[in-house]
């Protein structure tokens, strides 16, 4: 694909993301216009002076903005962690959640929260980011590194379903009625109830992650054909496994504190970009954080217009996409193997 | 520019694969490496090029011990082609070849056309020029092993290590390979399976048995009949060739 054809669709994917984030901003109770949210912006950096309605203003500046932004970034950073996942595993069907790693993330959250630990953004993050790397050494351990996709999967199921009972051990024994309610709307995934903080730290751990992950580019390039052939062409393997990991954990782990495990994210969203860009890294992984947020921004959409004034959890909505396309990677997988 | 082995052995899951083998390849020549199948020729591969750290003894490229040696160093030395190099990605025959520029760039460094000079250089040493844009995995098998020599070519390095390169080539394929390695002016160590091959493409020979390197020398030295019956359990019959003068190896019946 050329360079030019390759910029157009770059901008075309990134005027789609802003577009759907206006709508997303006028979805709701009280349903606002692209262009007054476009007037709300520009009034507030100082390039307007458009007056609006007081209460609208509201809105948009303290629930809906901040909800469909940290809907894009968390879509970027779940589609940006498959993305590495998968090449580094050499596993088609890697991703966050399939792997357990969510389900990880989700066990130190809870903990942090229901244990007493404190309950801070930030406490609640490096809580979900113990729990992810937990759940990664669990699945390595398991599975090994470069073996057949069905074991590393296996190994995956197995993490989900035991991270999965130690959350439900934990809130069962430590969390009154009340808590019970509100960790387990959050532990289906919703975006719900997102704050300005929330956003700020989102941005930031997805900004450094994307710059990590593209400095590795040809590091991830050089995976292609296995670990040694990665080694033989002077990849120091065993540190750039530990960076990337590390940093897909803190990805995934600051996403699932902030709204909780969704999934399948991470593993549409590269196969469809590499479809489209290839598997280069120094194009598919600016074309998947894209698509990913993107991706989400519709996914929240489509969760608030389903079952109209109803709210399906966002979760839901991928997972819906996602089993489908699973399943086609699943049944090619097994056939070349 | 050599490279030499100095008593290394190296075990996994608790069983010795390669046992004592000490070895020195000289800057230049073309070095064969035979034995049966599962004789460790590819773990003492591995161990030569840094893939592998062996438990006791040392590698050393030119005196400096490979341990010690950077892997993006070692891999703008030390070019390998494995025995089978296999992937699910669509990756396309230059792309495969562009890897191997890999160690020549740091993070920030750019794609240059010098670059590009070296990939279409090599791309054009093995005659794949006309399946640049194919998929890699659309590849016959020797179509493969071609491409990954490409790539190793384009590693400009200084030795070149090769584990049965001419496995899935037919015949003419494989005398313009290993034609092509011989004429490389740098050391390539290659494991190889053909006797005959061995015999007329190489400088010298290695013969490997049950992980220990049991003979090493000129061809004529190294291939005796008495070895071939010890090592590979058939009879042969060996006479330098009236075509060629290397010597021959005939298997009898
Ligand atoms: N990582 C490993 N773990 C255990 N055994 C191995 C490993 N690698 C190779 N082997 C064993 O070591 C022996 C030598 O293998 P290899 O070096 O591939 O021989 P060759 O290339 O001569 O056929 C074989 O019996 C093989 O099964
Ligand atoms: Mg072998």
């Amino acid at each position: 694909m050329s360079g030019l054809r390759l910029l157009v669709g770059a901008a075309a994917v990134l005027s789609a993301l802003l577009v759907a984030i206006a709508l997303a901003v006028g979805i709701g109770e009280m349903p606002i216009a692209p262009a007054t949210t476009l007037a709300a912006v520009t009034n507030r950096i100082g390039l307007t002076e458009i007056p609006l309605r007081r209460i609208e203003e509201a809105v948009i500046w303290d629930y809906r903005l901040s909800r469909a932004l940290l809907a894009a970034l968390c879509g970027a950073g779940l589609a940006l962690s498959g993305a590495i996942l998968q090449s580094l595993l050499r596993n088609p069907l890697a991703e966050p959640y399939v792997l357990g790693i969510s389900a990880g993330a989700s066990t130190g959250a809870v903990s942090v929260m229901l244990l007493g630990l404190g309950a801070g953004t930030v406490t609640l993050s490096l809580g979900a980011f113990a729990g992810a790397l937990v759940a990664f050494v669990f699945v390595i351990l398991l599975a090994g590194t470069g073996q057949a996709a069905d074991r590393t999967i296996l190994a995956g199921v197995a993490a989900s379903q035991l991270f999965n009972a130690l959350t439900s051990w934990i809130v069962s024994t430590s969390a009154d009625a009340e808590q019970v309610r509100s960790v387990m709307f959050w532990l289906l995934g919703s975006f719900a109830g997102v704050r300005w903080p929330d956003v700020w730290l989102a941005s930031g751990v997805v900004a450094a992650g994307l710059a990590v992950c593209i400095a590795h580019a040809r590091a991830l390039d050089a995976f292609t054909f296995g670990e040694d052939a990665a080694r033989s062409l002077g990849i120091d393997v065993r540190r750039v496994r530990a960076v990337l990991l590390a940093v897909t954990a803190l990805m995934t782990a600051t996403m699932v504190s902030i709204v909780g495990a969704i999934g399948f994210v991470g593993l549409v969203i590269p196969h469809a970009a590499r479809f489209v860009v290839g598997p280069g890294h120094r194009r598919l992984l600016p074309a998947t954080a894209l698509t990913g947020a993107l991706f989400m921004v519709l996914a929240d959409i489509a969760s608030r217009l389903v079952i109209a004034p109803q709210i399906l959890p966002v979760g839901v909505v991928t997972a819906l996409v996602g089993v489908p396309f699973f399943s086609v990677i699943l049944y090619r997988a097994r056939r070349a193997a | 520019m050599s490279i030499a082995a100095t008593d290394i052995s190296w075990a996994s899951g608790g069983e010795a694969i390669v046992q004592g083998v000490t070895l020195e390849v000289r800057e230049g020549e073309t070095f064969g490496l035979l034995g049966p199948n599962g004789s460790g020729k590819s773990s003492l591969l591995r161990v030569l090029a840094g893939l592998r750290v062996p438990q006791s003894g040392q590698v050393a490229l030119d005196g400096a011990d490979l341990r010690a040696m950077a892997p993006r160093r070692i891999a703008r030395r030390i070019a390998v082609v494995e025995q089978h190099a296999a992937t699910d990605i669509a990756i396309s025959v230059i792309e495969v070849v562009r890897l191997g520029r890999t160690p020549h760039h740091g993070i920030l460094s750019g794609w240059t056309a010098e670059d590009d000079r070296i990939v279409e250089k090599a791309l054009a040493r093995v005659d794949l020029g006309h399946r640049r844009n194919q998929p890699f995995h659309t590849l016959s098998g020797g179509e493969r092993q071609r491409v990954q020599l490409a790539r190793a070519l384009a590693q400009n390095p200084t030795h070149l290590i090769l584990d049965e390169p001419t496995n899935h080539l037919d015949i003419q394929h494989q005398l313009e390979i290993l034609a092509l390695v011989q004429a490389l002016p740098i050391t390539s160590i290659v494991a190889l399976h053909d006797l005959n091959l061995a015999a007329m493409f190489c400088d010298r020979l290695g013969v490997m048995k049950a992980g220990r390197l049991i003979a090493c020398g000129a061809p004529e030295d190294v291939l005796s009949a008495a070895m071939i019956a010890d090592v590979f359990g058939v009879r042969a019959h060996v006479a330098p060739s009236a075509h060629h003068g290397r010597v021959h190896v005939q298997f009898l019946r």
